[in-house]
């Protein structure tokens, strides 16, 4: 185990960190010239041209590092385990990694151009990925909470970052404090864990685990682990902090926290129940509840999926809206989990991919139409379909998928995750939760398609400047290409649900 | 080949986003003949085994899952794709009217693809398959309505899409249990496994239902009226030809045939249902002064008795329900027609009492004359479809349920006489009408009596395409009215070999 092997293990990392660190230095640099330029009066148009050029060159630098990060990532061997699971390379893990960086790169391509130190952001952006890659690829508590940190930490930041907005301030706060909380309570559930099992090696607490029966003492830090990961995948009733981090932070920061964070909390959370956890599995199942994890992430989905979808209704902002949605998709999405077992997990790992990519598409039209309105109500996307039918056309397309209709990804993400909750528990014990999910997506389909009403049917009277929608090449180009992703897995889910299937054990 | 009608009618759709907009109607007009002809020319194909639902097209879709794109075609099937083409073409031709400002791309876009799902449905041989048209449908529905509807659109439109996806919902975790239970989705391999006389007994009537919801089973056909009456002519005419044929093809292709057991503990409570749906929904049409409203309930009248058809388990009834499913797609197709299009668009008014001071029998003779045709084949007169398809499910229910017949009686009394009274209302009561005897109705219509005269009343002549579609249902209702056996020697066979059927019966 040299340090040899270190570095070529945790080559994408530390390419990500190398570019975020080039990055801030690009960004400081040329921010402080642009600064003292914009004193002078005299040459405000080369200023300009100067942002323009340092911002145009973060991102050119930003997207390359991901680029090679993703080559890194293909280079490596496809087992590997460094210093009792602290760096795992698999098959899962090198899929989910790539996930994460693209979801990156799209976040970026996101990004408003016009973000005071956009340098900076750029470089916080990339700090979160590492921290990302991080939590992928580790298999060991420590290193899982350090990841944990490192993307709390940078998403702070990044929901704080509009510093001309005092929304974007209370989000930050707001998703500040509670998630210092919730990194508090896993921590505390660590190290009960850690007292129990005497180790923080998933593998190992799960043949520590098996050996005892559970304790008050085990429930409460199995308890205490799940409140940190209910926070960050924003499950009812940790989810306080969503609606407004969505709604205040910028555009492409909450679009982050919708997709990569979730990714990954979701990669996490499944292999700490499902490895570290798996001897105390207890039971979901109707009338037949045994003590466990899984009934405490029952309890949580259902709520989620009551709370997220009922609220949603009455939402007259998209962003809080898809906040909502949020909670409400966790909730589904944690059905696969807790069915648990290969295909369950399986499940679950399809679903939140295809999530991710559903919300950075949804986020990116977000984004084009605040520009060119002003704000983000449903008020403002009222008749978007005679300004921009590209971008009305790939919003029905997220909306629709959300809500569970074929052709796309959504409707077959749904079926695979209840088919497998419906096959999980013994005499088809987990009903209660697919029904309940189900009654659930029916609600949703009201709300989306309020949202596709506003869109389609109000033809808007007044043409606002149709320029902004038409410019921004690069986010349209990123909204299109997610609305294929997730159409062409709606069509051929194969791709996607043979890959996780061959990389899971 | 009988596939290429799901294909050509998407590429049909796909195409029309793209061309300009004088030729939309056209291409639709193509598409849907197309279909039609190849539906046709595939009932004159010898050499094709129509008694079994025999595969066209095979292929692995997502192995993992065991989901194949697998389509079949029987007896059954092919007659409602030959009814959905049928109606599929009238509808384009008494939506010609749809202006160059009222984006026909989109239009005939949304019906398109209404047309393809049903296509889709009626052919697939896979359970996934089947349901992934099945929802396929219910969004353009939305959009259809919502945008192109008249009388209390969004409402209606909402109503409907909700509906619809409650009905799927029931029916996703119905199929989720045939499929978890049996490992297998394909349709022809489910029907050999012999499923548990328990999960039968909850899984079929949660299947049947979820179904029946879109064939406006009582008491869940609320939402037929309000959306017929919302709905554009030619949505109307997908909702009564088409739509409500989806519904009560599942039920019998999916939830009678996979759970024969459960369907025979059930049975009689379909029957109840359906006696019910006949006779309230004709009492209910006898009392509305909307004429959509009335032929929105003589649809669920007629519907009760596809419904009461399927209950009886024997082959002339279920014949007798398929024929009357192809019988209603026509005549509902060709009421809503005159009522929508060649009425409402001219007078702007559906109110009975208000038509009744138009003479519209001297104003538009030709709908007169269309009106007359579809209000007699409505009653069931002989000579129409209507009636074969009436008298053979009332021969068969005779052999199980005799006193439903008797009550069914009733309610065909209750349908002459609604029919009745909508005719005079709305053509034949002009001002030198003698009063009726019924001074109930003169008492309940307002005392605006202007007479014609007064009213300078321009109606613009009956159109080509009106004339052609007219026509062309009026012939499809005739020609089966007179030669029922075209149909019945193809859909028989293959109801006898389904395996719910009683024996002996």
């Amino acid at each position: 185990m040299s340090y040899l092997d270190l570095l070529k293990l945790a080559a994408p990392e530390a390419i990500v960190t190398l570019t975020a660190l080039v990055v801030l230095v690009i960004g400081v640099t040329t921010s402080r010239g642009t600064a003292v330029a914009g004193v002078s009066p005299a040459m405000p148009r080369r200023a300009a041209a100067g942002t323009a050029a340092s911002t145009a060159f973060c991102t050119l630098v930003a997207a390359l590092g991901l680029v090679i990060a993703i080559e890194a990532i293909l280079m490596l061997p496809a087992h590997a385990n460094l210093f009792h699971g602290m760096l795992v390379t698999s098959p899962l893990n090198s899929l989910f990694q790539i996930l994460c960086l693209v979801l990156a790169f799209f976040t970026i391509l996101l990004a408003s151009r016009e973000t005071p130190n956009y340098g900076e952001y750029l470089a916080i952006i990339l700090l979160a990925t590492i921290g990302l890659l991080l939590l992928v690829s580790s298999e060991e508590l420590l290193m899982i909470f350090i990841g944990l940190e490192l993307t709390g930490l940078s998403l702070y930041l990044m929901t704080a970052f509009d510093k001309t907005d005092i929304r974007s301030a209370e989000a930050g706060l707001k998703y500040f404090l509670f998630g210092s909380t919730a990194s508090a309570f896993t921590l505390f559930g660590l190290s009960f864990i850690y007292g129990m099992a005497g180790t923080t090696s998933l593998a190992a607490i799960a043949e520590g685990l098996a050996a005892q029966s559970l304790s008050p003492l085990l429930f409460a830090g199995i308890v205490m682990t799940l409140v940190g990961f209910a926070f960050k995948i924003a499950a009812a009733p940790f989810h306080l902090w969503a609606p407004d981090a969505y709604q205040g932070a910028p555009v492409s920061s909450a679009a982050f926290i919708a997709s990569g964070s979730k990714v990954a909390s979701f990669v996490v959370l499944g292999k700490i129940v499902l490895i570290g956890f798996g001897p105390v599995h207890g039971s979901a199942d109707w009338h037949a509840m045994v003590a466990g994890w899984s009934p405490v992430l029952a309890v949580l989905a259902a709520f989620s999926i009551l709370i997220g979808n009922l609220v949603a209704l009455v939402q007259t902002n998209l962003r809080r809206l898809l906040a909502y949605s949020a909670v409400a998709h966790a909730g589904y999405t944690l059905l696969g989990i807790i069915a648990g077992g290969r295909e369950g997990f399986s499940a679950t790992l399809f679903y939140t991919t295809i999530y991710s990519f559903t919300l950075v598409g949804a986020f990116g039209v977000v984004a084009l139409v605040r520009r060119e309105t002003g704000g983000d109500d449903l008020q403002d996307f009222a008749g978007l379909s005679a300004r921009s039918p590209l971008l009305a056309g790939c919003m029905a397309v997220f909306m629709l998928s959300l809500a569970g209709l074929p052709p796309l990804a959504g409707f077959f993400g749904k079926f695979y995750l209840f088919s497998a909750a419906f096959r999980a528990g013994a005499n088809h014990g987990l009903l209660w939760l697919v029904a309940l999910a189900l009654f659930g997506s029916l609600i949703s389909l009201y709300y989306y398609l309020i949202v596709l009403k506003v869109i389609f049917q109000t033809q808007g009277a007044e043409t606002r400047s149709h320029s902004i929608l038409a410019q921004n090449g690069l986010s349209r180009l990123t909204i299109v290409f997610a609305a294929a992703v997730v159409l062409f897995l709606g069509i051929a889910p194969q791709f996607l649900v043979a890959r996780i299937l061959d990389a899971l054990p | 080949m009988i596939a290429w009608t799901i294909y050509i009618t998407f590429a049909g759709a796909v195409f029309l986003l793209f061309l300009p907009r004088a030729f939309s109607r056209w291409l639709a007009l193509i598409t849907t003949i197309a279909t039609f002809a190849i539906s046709l020319a595939t009932f004159f194909c010898r050499d094709l085994d129509l008694a079994h639902f025999n595969t066209v097209v095979r292929v692995p879709w997502v192995p993992a899952l065991g989901m194949n794109y697998h389509l079949a075609v029987d007896g059954i099937s092919l007659t409602l794709v030959l009814v959905t083409s049928i109606t599929a073409v009238s509808s384009v031709l008494f939506s010609w009217d749809v202006a160059n400002d009222q984006r026909p791309n989109e239009f005939f876009f949304w019906l398109l693809l209404v047309v393809a799902g049903s296509f889709g449905v009626f052919l697939s041989a896979d359970l996934f398959l089947l349901f992934v048209f099945y929802e396929l449908v219910i969004v353009p529905k939305y959009f259809l309505i919502a945008i192109w509807g008249s009388t209390n659109k969004e409402y209606g439109a909402m109503k409907l899409t909700l509906y619809s996806f409650f009905g799927g919902a029931l029916v996703f975790i119905g199929i989720i249990a045939a499929y978890v239970s049996a490992d297998s989705l394909d349709l022809n391999e489910l029907v050999q496994f012999r499923f548990s006389p328990q999960l039968q007994s909850w899984a079929f009537p949660i299947l049947f239902v979820g179904f029946a919801v879109l064939a406006g089973i009582w008491p869940l056909h609320t939402w037929a009226p309000t959306g017929h009456v919302a709905a554009p002519t030619a949505g109307s005419m997908l909702l009564a030809g088409i739509v409500m044929k989806l519904g009560a093809y599942g039920g019998l292709r999916v939830a009678m045939n996979l759970f024969p057991q459960g369907f025979q503990m059930w049975s009689n409570w379909i029957a109840i249902l359906a006696v019910i749906g006949i006779v309230y929904a004709a009492a209910v049409a006898l009392r509305q002064r909307d004429l959509k409203f009335v032929i929105g309930y003589s649809s669920v009248s007629h519907m009760g008795f596809v419904l009461l058809g399927l209950a009886t388990a024997n082959v002339l009834g279920v014949s007798g329900a398929v024929l009357q499913m192809f019988s209603h797609g026509v005549i509902g197709a060709l009421l809503f027609a005159v009522a929508g299009r060649m009425i409402y668009r001219r007078t702007h008014t559906r109110d009975l009492d208000e038509l009744s001071l138009m003479e519209l029998n001297r104003m538009l003779p030709f709908a007169a004359f269309v009106f007359v045709i579809a209000s007699a084949a409505s009653m069931g007169i002989p000579g129409f479809s209507g009636f074969a398809a009436e008298i053979t499910i009332l021969i068969g229910a005779w052999k199980t349920f005799p006193i439903a017949v008797w009550i069914t009686g009733v309610g065909m009394v209750l349908v002459a006489a609604f029919t009745l009274r909508a005719l005079k209302k709305s053509f034949f009561e002009g001002e030198s009408a003698i009063p009726s005897g019924d001074v109930k109705e003169l008492a309940v219509s307002p005392p605006l009596m202007t007479s014609p005269a007064e009213r300078p009343i321009h109606l613009e002549p009956i159109s080509v395409p009106e004339k052609l579609g007219a026509s062309f249902l009026i012939f499809a209702t005739v020609a089966i009215g007179i030669y029922p056996k075209f149909l019945l020697d193809r859909i028989q066979p293959a109801v006898e070999a389904m395996r719910f059927l009683k024996t002996g019966g």
